[in-house]
């Protein structure tokens, strides 16, 4: 034990010797401290909070005792875990039909299944209200039917199916993709049929990939927010939005943090698991450069088979944009479909503040979070200073905790000196950067595990200070980090909502939070408006990134912008 | 002094180990003159190399000090020590040119544009890579980015320059073209180097001294020759080079005539001594395989015709011309290598004794299973203290 603290000791002897590099741990390990630990404990003092400054377990028991909250406890997971099934069977399957099966179409099934994760995360519950819902264009328009039940478990299932088969997709995708075709031709020349090739081979090979896409999908559904609270209702309560209820409607602090609780503890276990399957799966899975494959792995019949459904999948989420397309031009959605520029004049005139909002926040945010990442990825590969394992650890966790948790988090954290906060701009843009910065500090921290660090000592060698050895050295090595947390941090500063909702001011405002304003008071136009605007302008940025890196990083710009 | 480690000692945090910790380097003490180039040699896991990085200030010792030009640079970070270090992988910065990689330390040192361009013109142009400069470094085969390396530390004109097994990426052919180079280049700059190998060949060709590591403690400190030919304890001898060991008693000890007996009594001379050998204990007789003589069982030594016992010594010939006879034994294994020919004889003792036979067109072969008798002369041959 002694022999540690002298060597704790010797690490900031050795950091001291830097004082740019000191102040710079300090300040990190300092912010993760006060904006991602912090909030967290917040919320679990206050949901211990029993009245009077009394501490004990009496929330719990009251929220237990409700019969509601347990109901949403239970459909959450039920919800989480059949979403997480299903999405991943559907990613899983379009990912071979892409990767492996070498479908016509692959490179547009592509980009169908991309989309979805540069939109709102909602999207798709407006999208389905707008089809099924009471003046739902299929249910009513169509087929005549009135008050169609989508809300509940049906029409939200539908929607976290569609909102995250997608990232199923793009994980399973990357597993596929880096699997050695070779092995399935041996099997397939030592005489296996191309099913037992498929059964034997290389389904187990994936196998730790679909685990690790079950988990995260378990995981990302626990915590979504905005579909939920669109779509669920009040027959069928989930935790995210009751916590949510609990404070904005109820004015009940203690039992929103408790439920926020209720919500964490699962999706931290299984973040955990899923985390530790990841990086087991780091030793086994194939390696070696993809070798060029000439066998056909799947028969005509099921390449066939595979192509209708990729294209049925494909036809749901064009009908989602088709609907969101349409109905931000249509008069009023589902009686009128006569094409109007109102809904824009709307978003362009009286709402034109959450866009500028908006932008500003996003704007500013996500270079911040783009630099930070890269600080904390080097920091923790790079420099040996105590609490290093402490700043990986706080700066990974916003990828576990639920932006509803987080969102309370803030609002109990920094509602009083010394750091009264609410309301501010600063809220929302600490809380954007900090809980946008894991992709790429994960990015960050791979590529600089790949570079040789004698790299960076030869530039300390040569005289430059840890500075510009990160300005001169680090920083533009690993560039294509930079940028793909630059892009993940972008997109999720603009179509963030669960925590965001409760940080909003009417000062400062965000598109999402207005849209979900719009659909819950019927004003679907103007909400498909928005959300159009929306997806455009992510989908513009995004291009301009592509481009910009295209012509300067010619070789790298593919590689930047997997997020 | 050009660099002085003093009592230098590192200890890195491991778990596994009796203590928590592994002591990497031991007690460390060394003085190197200005213009001096000194080989850091040893196994892995020396210390040579964590001395080394010590000495640029990336690794913290433990205890003792670094000095370097009569300063004190102990808790010096590296950007402020006056050392510039060649590395492993060579460390060539990938988004830089070639020139841009040279001149970096010039730029990071403020210095104007045009006297950058014209060091670094300068310093190509030395190191025959003048060509290379608008280059990318993905584009440079192995010795060229070594040359890069090489010209990018030397550009900075520091007092010390420090070598990290800059070779061992290299193929064999370019590795001994190298070496030769950066001979010649620290001596035409006349820096201070500190260069780790583990490759003793290496070490001997580019060395003023050589400090053989073992286990974080230094063997040995000294030029080639006495590292190969007077080496201080076993390990050394066994490093370096290969080498055969046969256990004496040692009867008398003088410089340039040391009287030993082996284990049949016959009386045996070397040459010199290891400071640890002591008289009237147990010690060893080290003969290198090139210096062993092989000849014929039961006929004359093949010198002046005169026979001899085992142990016997021709008198009357000429001091130089002096040889004793070692052992006698049975060829077990001949290896023809063109220059050489190498041979393992049974000969009784516990390892098979390693010869080298030179010119074997002029000295003729043996065949595995030939009875021969191993000679030696005396000046080959050097007395070890018997240890571990």
């Amino acid at each position: 034990m002694r022999s540690k603290f002298a060597l704790a000791a010797a690490d900031l002897r050795r950091a001291a010797r830097d004082p740019v590099l000191l102040a710079v741990i300090l300040l990190v390990t300092g912010s993760l401290i006060v904006f991602v630990l912090y909030p967290l404990i917040s919320v679990g003092l206050a949901s211990l909070d029993t009245g009077g400054g009394r501490i004990g377990l009496g929330v719990y028991r009251e929220a237990m005792r409700s019969a509601y909250i347990r109901k949403a406890f239970y459909n959450s997971l039920l919800m989480s875990t059949l979403t997480s099934l299903v999405g991943t069977l559907i990613g899983f399957i379009f990912a071979f039909a892409v990767a492996r099966a070498r479908v016509p179409l692959s490179k547009f099934f592509n980009t169908i299944a991309v989309i979805p994760i540069i939109s709102p995360p909602f999207i798709g519950a407006l999208a389905i209200i707008m089809l099924f819902g009471n003046n739902g264009l299929i249910t009513w328009n169509l087929l005549r039917i009135q008050n169609f039940p989508i809300y509940g478990f049906n029409g939200l299932f539908l929607a976290q199916v569609i909102t995250f088969f997608p990232v199923a997709y793009l994980t399973l995708k990357g597993v596929l993709e880096s699997m050695n075709p070779v092995l399935e031709d041996a099997a397939m020349d030592l005489g296996g049929t191309r099913w037992k090739v498929f059964r034997k081979v290389t389904l187990p090979l994936a196998f730790p990939g679909i685990a690790g896409s079950v988990l995260l999908l378990f995981v990302e559904t626990l915590a979504d927010f905005g579909n939920p609270l669109i779509l669920a209702g009040s027959k069928f309560p989930i935790l995210s939005v009751q916590a949510y209820l609990q404070i904005v409607g109820m004015y009940d602090l203690p039992k929103g943090a408790a439920i926020s609780v209720l919500l964490l503890v699962p999706s931290l276990i299984f973040f955990y698991v899923q985390r530790a399957l990841v990086n087991r799966r780091k030793y086994t899975t194939v390696t070696g450069k993809p070798q060029q494959s000439t066998t056909q792995i799947v028969s005509p019949g099921a390449r066939a088979a595979l192509f209708l459904f990729c294209l049925v999948v494909t036809l749901l989420v064009g009908l989602i944009y088709f609907s969101i397309i349409i109905g931000a031009f249509a008069k009023v959605w589902g009686f009128d479909h006569r094409l109007t520029l109102n809904h824009f004049k709307f978003v362009f005139g009286v709402g034109f503040k959450a866009v500028r909002d908006t932008l500003v926040i996003a704007g500013i945010a996500t270079p911040i979070a783009g630099f930070l990442g890269m600080v904390i990825a080097f920091l923790v590969v790079r420099v040996r200073f105590p609490g290093r394992k402490l700043v990986e650890g706080v700066s990974m966790l916003s990828f576990a905790v639920p932006g509803t948790v987080i969102g309370i988090g803030y609002i109990l954290a920094f509602n009083h000196k010394p750091l009264a906060l609410t309301g501010t701009l600063a809220i929302l843009l600490l809380n954007f950067v900090f809980r946008y910065i894991p992709v790429g500090i994960e990015s960050g921290k791979a590529l600089l595990a790949s570079i040789d660090p004698s790299i960076e000592e030869a530039a300390v060698s040569l005289g430059a200070d840890s500075r510009k050895t990160f300005s001169k050295v680090t920083l533009p090595m690993i560039l294509p980090a930079f940028f793909s947390g630059l892009v993940f941090a972008f997109v999720r500063a603009m179509t963030a909502v669960s925590a965001a909702i409760f940080l909003v001011s009417s000062r400062w405002n965000l598109m999402t939070v207005h849209i979900m304003a719009q659909v819950e008071s019927g004003n679907l136009g103007a909400a498909a408006a928005y959300s159009l605007l929306l997806v455009l302008i992510v989908g513009a940025a995004i291009s301009l990134i592509r481009l910009v890196l295209k012509s300067s990083y010619g070789k790298y710009a593919g590689s930047m912008l997997h997020f | 002094m050009s660099v002085r480690l003093v009592n230098l000692t590192k200890e890195f945090e491991d778990p596994e180990r009796e203590g928590g910790k592994l002591v990497a380097v031991r007690e460390v003490n060394l003085d190197i003159r200005e213009g001096e180039f000194v080989t850091l040699l040893g196994p892995s896991g020396c210390g040579k190399t964590t001395t080394l990085r010590m000495i640029a200030g990336f690794e913290m010792p433990s205890v003792g000090e670094v000095w370097i030009n009569g300063k004190n640079v102990t808790n010096d970070p590296p950007n402020k020590r006056d050392t510039s270090m060649v590395f492993q992988s060579y460390a060539i910065f990938p988004h830089m040119s070639v020139g841009q990689n040279v001149g970096f330390g010039l730029e990071l040192k403020g210095r104007p544009k045009a006297e950058i361009e014209r060091e670094v013109r300068q310093i190509m142009e030395v190191m025959g890579i003048a060509d290379l400069a608008h280059r990318r470094p993905d584009q440079l085969s192995g010795g060229q980015q070594q040359r890069v390396a090489l010209a990018r530390a030397i550009v900075n004109r520091p007092s010390v320059l420090l070598f990290d097994e800059p070779l061992s990426n290299l193929d064999a052919k370019l590795r001994e073209q190298m070496r030769v180079e950066i001979r010649r280049i620290q001596q035409t700059f006349g820096i201070t180097s500190v260069y780790v190998t583990h490759d003793q060949a290496e070490a001997m060709t580019v060395s003023d001294r050589i400090v053989v590591m073992n286990r974080g403690r230094m063997m040995q400190v000294g030029s080639p020759f006495e590292i190969y030919s007077r080496p201080e304890n076993r390990f050394v001898a066994d490093f370096i080079g290969r080498v055969n060991l046969f256990p004496v008693k040692v009867r008398s000890l003088s410089e340039g005539h040391c009287v030993a007996v082996d284990a049949a009594g016959a009386t045996l001379e070397a040459y010199s001594h290891a400071a640890g050998v002591k008289e009237g204990a147990e010690a060893l007789l080290m003969v290198r395989p090139e210096s062993l003589e092989i000849s014929a069982a039961g006929q004359p030594l093949d010198i002046k015709g005169l026979a001899g016992e085992i142990g016997a010594f021709i008198r009357g010939a000429a001091e130089g011309d002096r040889r004793f006879m070692l052992a006698e034994g049975r060829i077990s294994k001949a290896v023809y290598l063109g220059a050489t020919v190498e041979y393992e004889i049974d000969a009784g003792f516990e390892k098979p004794v390693q010869a080298v036979s030179h010119d074997p067109v002029d000295a003729g072969f043996w065949k595995v299973g030939d009875r021969v008798r191993l000679g030696y002369r005396p000046k080959a041959a050097h007395l070890l203290p018997l240890e571990e």
